[in-house]
């Protein structure tokens, strides 16, 4: 099975023989950095190997459609409920850049005592089980194949089930995880000694097959009020976790440490975000370091949320990021949608291409503010660790509630998140190894008395699922009614038919988004937006965003609805589509055959916009191929745009018209064409009408040689008269 | 209880204030160490259910029978010897092939006394 880029991945075909597949590789994969690296006109400091296939940036256009890649891993965070749906997005967003796909699990799982299995959907995110990664993974190597780049796939080693996860995901091929047992205390309320006995077994497992470990610290700014008060303690986080991976059996740079600036607009958020992420480099050299975007202080503005995150980003790019993840900027707002995902990327990408090379210019000052600051927050985590040992160890100081305290320790609110020693979700449920402890399976950490006389400690059981993975026991769909078969009958036409609906997370969805101006307050907006909706026939109207312009001159409101119709595509004519000529070969034939162009905006039409787009160098019209150009303005009458013709000795006359209701349009065209006729020169001259509502067909029927409508570009009008000159056209 | 303080850190930073940047570092790490060794070794001589029923998994069973045979095991008091040990145990004394002696629990044809008596004696 290949994938071919004008082909929707079929997700039947990944799910034929599922049960025999193998993951082909195993373990974290790094980008490759390239020095000093050539792309289009620029040399890049900080980039790494191309892509076979990508989608370059919007911008591109203007560069060659180049498409430089960051040399950090890029992150997406993908869970719709419905990993099918979430394939597709994975797709599109390793178009766009990333190469790190994570997958939050369903509410809930954490608690689940034991492995999910079949392919259920999720809430808020997915249920983990083997034929869900199995798949997923079996369509990753065929994006990444497709992109020509690994692509790593993450999930979470946390809850009541750790270990066993961490064998699941060790035998299929996840690449990386979350793994941190303090997050399990502090925030899932897991008893704090089983979540710290279970995670040792997941982290050597882990570490058997280079799974790349992120920890759960930065979830302590996510709770705090004030986010930026609790930097002293995410190096204590950080610094315990780490460690006791370390002493798990993982290799020191497969630990990344989750950190996010903690602070954002409108604080001052390099000046207090710069500081701590050098700190943390600093005390944490050696470590991975996985950028997180700020999330605790979004909201529903996808704009804000890109301006912080774009701030987040420069601060990686001043000190370090292994890992670049990405937030969706509607997080504040929606269950993230697939497109959201994508333009989260593209902002990673964006920035690291424009600061690029950006440390040759700049260096973090060696003394003053940044100095005495990173100080202070090592000096404060040091006295952390200091109380903690002093209150007796660990499980002591998280019973005190000394962790997710809002004050900037030593300061105390008493607030902190008190989890008691005896309980929690699943208490009591460790158990010491006896003497004759044994556990005949490899990578298990702790005490196990082996006996001597073998090499590996399967060798007792004949292999076991990490050296045989023939062995595992794969168990299919245990629910008759939630599971993926049943899911894609439902919405086959969608996949496999003619059928089209707007979608945002799950294939044929409906969800549209639509963004109007109110001229009144933002209470009556709200409600007037609703009623709107309604009346444009949305289903399920909701206001996701709302923005004051002025308390009464006027409401920004973003909303949205579900539309109850489909498109069917057999029915629609779409126009074929010319690729425009590279610029060299335009620009080359120009030059050695100058030609003149008249142009003129006819009729009553006062608009020059368009024309001038097509025409003006700065706009990338056809005068930067070399073409002579007369602008004769707007509101020329044809006879005039005629006689310029015949005066300048024109190859080209083109004409920008607008629609009226009377037709006038097709009249000034069938006008030229007559006038044109008329003076003994439409041999010579090669006739072209534009404007917002004209197509090829409209201009064509009037006796132009060719027309176009919204969306051309100077390249596309410069293409047509070469390639017609040439002779090229049919 | 959480406690409330007022932020005490210009009193309680005297005795790191002269320490050179490295000298921090390394009490840092020192403490770091020192906080995490009773957990690592609680995690070296401890086990549990999950544990027990990812030893499983890497034997071959599915989460399932996984899930069964360390409930049985529990039960019978034997999660201190770990699970697997508790099959090959009953796969040598009942001359079945583990896989078979797993499934055989999951089945129900040895309850929690048999089980047990697979550990007296105080044979290894």
């Amino acid at each position: 099975m290949d994938l071919k880029p004008d082909e929707r991945i079929d997700i039947e075909e990944l799910l034929d023989g599922i049960e025999d597949y193998r993951p082909r590789r195993k373990g974290w994969t790094w980008r490759k950095k390239v020095e000093d690296k050539e792309i289009g006109d620029f040399t890049y400091k900080e980039m790494s190997e191309d892509l076979e296939n990508s989608v370059p940036l919007p911008a591109a256009r203007s560069f060659d459609e180049i498409d430089p890649q960051p040399e950090p891993v890029i992150t997406t965070e993908i869970a719709s409920g419905r990993f099918e749906d979430d394939i597709r997005r994975m797709r599109m967003a390793a178009w766009h850049g990333a190469d790190h796909i994570m997958v939050i699990r369903t509410a809930g799982q954490s608690h689940m005592d034991g492995l999910i299995e079949g392919t259920p959907q999720g809430v808020g995110g997915i249920p983990i089980t083997r034929k869900q990664i199995r798949v997923t993974r079996r369509a990753l190597d065929l994006i990444e194949d497709e992109v020509g780049r690994p692509i790593n796939f993450h999930s979470y080693v946390s809850g009541v089930a750790g270990p066993e996860i961490a064998v699941l995901f060790a035998e299929e091929g996840v690449n990386g995880a979350h793994q941190d047992p303090q997050y399990n205390v502090l925030y899932r309320d897991v008893n704090m000694y089983r979540s710290f006995v279970d995670a040792a077994v997941a982290k050597k497992l882990m570490a058997s097959v280079d799974m790349l470990q992120i920890d759960g610290a930065h979830n302590a700014n996510a709770t705090a009020r004030k986010a930026w008060n609790v930097m002293p303690e995410l190096f204590v986080q950080h610094a315990i976790n780490s460690m006791f991976s370390m002493k798990a059996g993982m290799p020191k740079d497969e630990i990344a440490l989750s950190t996010v600036p903690p602070a954002a607009p409108p604080a001052p958020d390099l000046r207090i975000n710069m500081p701590y992420a050098v700190a943390l480099r600093e005390l944490f050299e050696g470590f991975r370091f996985r950028a997180q975007q700020n999330t605790k202080y979004m909201e529903s503005s996808v704009r804000e949320a890109t301006v912080t995150h774009t701030l987040n980003l420069l601060i990686s790019e001043l000190t370090s990021a292994d890992l670049q993840s990405t937030i969706t900027p509607d997080e504040g707002r929606n269950v993230p949608w697939h497109y959201y995902n994508v333009q989260a990327v593209d902002t990673a990408k964006q920035a690291f291409a424009g600061m690029d090379g950006l440390k040759e210019l700049l260096e973090l000052k060696d003394e003053g503010v940044l100095r005495e600051d990173a100080r202070e927050l090592k000096e404060r985590s040091v006295l952390f660790l200091e109380e903690i040992k002093e209150e007796g160890g660990y499980f002591k100081a998280v019973s005190e509630g000394y962790f997710v305290d809002s004050g900037r320790y030593p300061e105390r609110n008493g607030d902190g998140i008190a989890r008691k020693m005896d309980g929690g979700v699943a208490a009591d449920s460790i158990v010491p190894r006896d003497d004759d402890y044994l556990a005949p399976v490899c990578e298990h950490f702790g005490y196990n008395n082996l006996p001597e006389d073998i090499d590996k400690p399967c060798d007792l059981i004949g292999g076991c699922t990490l050296h045989n993975p023939e062995k595992i026991d794969f168990v299919d769909e245990l629910d008759e009614e939630d599971n993926v078969e049943e899911r894609l009958k439902e919405n086959k036409k969608y996949r496999k038919g003619n059928k089209l609906k707007p979608e945002v997370e799950w294939l044929g969805d409906g969800w549209v988004n639509t963004t109007l101006f109110l001229p009144t307050s933002q209470d009556v907006a709200e409600v007037a937006a609703q009623k709107i909706g309604e009346k444009m026939g949305l289903k399920n109207v909701e206001v996701i965003h709302r923005e004051v312009m002025h308390p009464s001159e006027g409401t920004l409101i973003e909303m949205k609805g579900k539309v109850d119709f489909d498109i069917d595509i057999e029915n629609l004519e779409i126009p074929e589509k010319e690729e425009p000529l590279p610029f060299d070969e335009l620009r080359n034939f120009v030059d050695d055959n100058p030609m003149n162009v008249v142009a003129a905006t006819v009729g009553e039409d006062e608009h020059s916009v368009g024309m001038r787009e097509i025409i003006d160098i700065k706009h990338g019209g056809i005068e930067k191929y070399g073409f002579e150009v007369t602008y004769l303005g707007t509101s020329v009458p044809i006879n005039k745009v005629v006689d310029a013709a015949v005066e300048t000795n024109a190859d080209v006359i083109l004409i920008s018209t607008i629609i009226t209701h009377n037709d006038i349009h097709r009249k000034n065209m069938q006008k030229l064409h007559d006038l044109c006729v008329e003076k003994g020169i439409r041999d010579d001259v090669t006739l072209i009408g534009g404007g917002t509502q004209v197509t090829d067909d409209i201009a064509k029927e009037a006796g132009m040689d060719a027309g176009f409508g919204r969306g051309t570009h100077g390249d596309d009008v410069a293409s047509f008269i070469v390639k017609k000159e040439k002779g090229e056209l049919d | 209880m959480p406690i409330s303080r007022e932020d005490d850190f210009e009193k309680r930073r005297e005795h790191l204030k002269d320490l050179s940047d490295k000298e921090l570092k390394e009490r840092f790490w020192d403490l770091a160490e020192e906080i995490v060794d009773p957990l690592i070794d609680m995690a070296e001589t401890h086990t549990s259910q999950s544990i027990e029923r990812s030893v499983l998994l890497r034997m071959g069973f599915n989460s399932l029978d996984a899930k069964i045979i360390v409930k049985k095991v529990a039960e019978a008091d034997l999660l201190g010897k770990g699970a697997g040990h508790v099959l090959l145990k009953l796969s040598k004394k009942e001359n079945l092939e583990v896989k078979e002696a797993g499934l055989a629990i999951v089945d129900g044809k040895y309850n929690k006394d048999d089980l047990k008596k697979l550990f007296v004696g105080g044979e290894k």
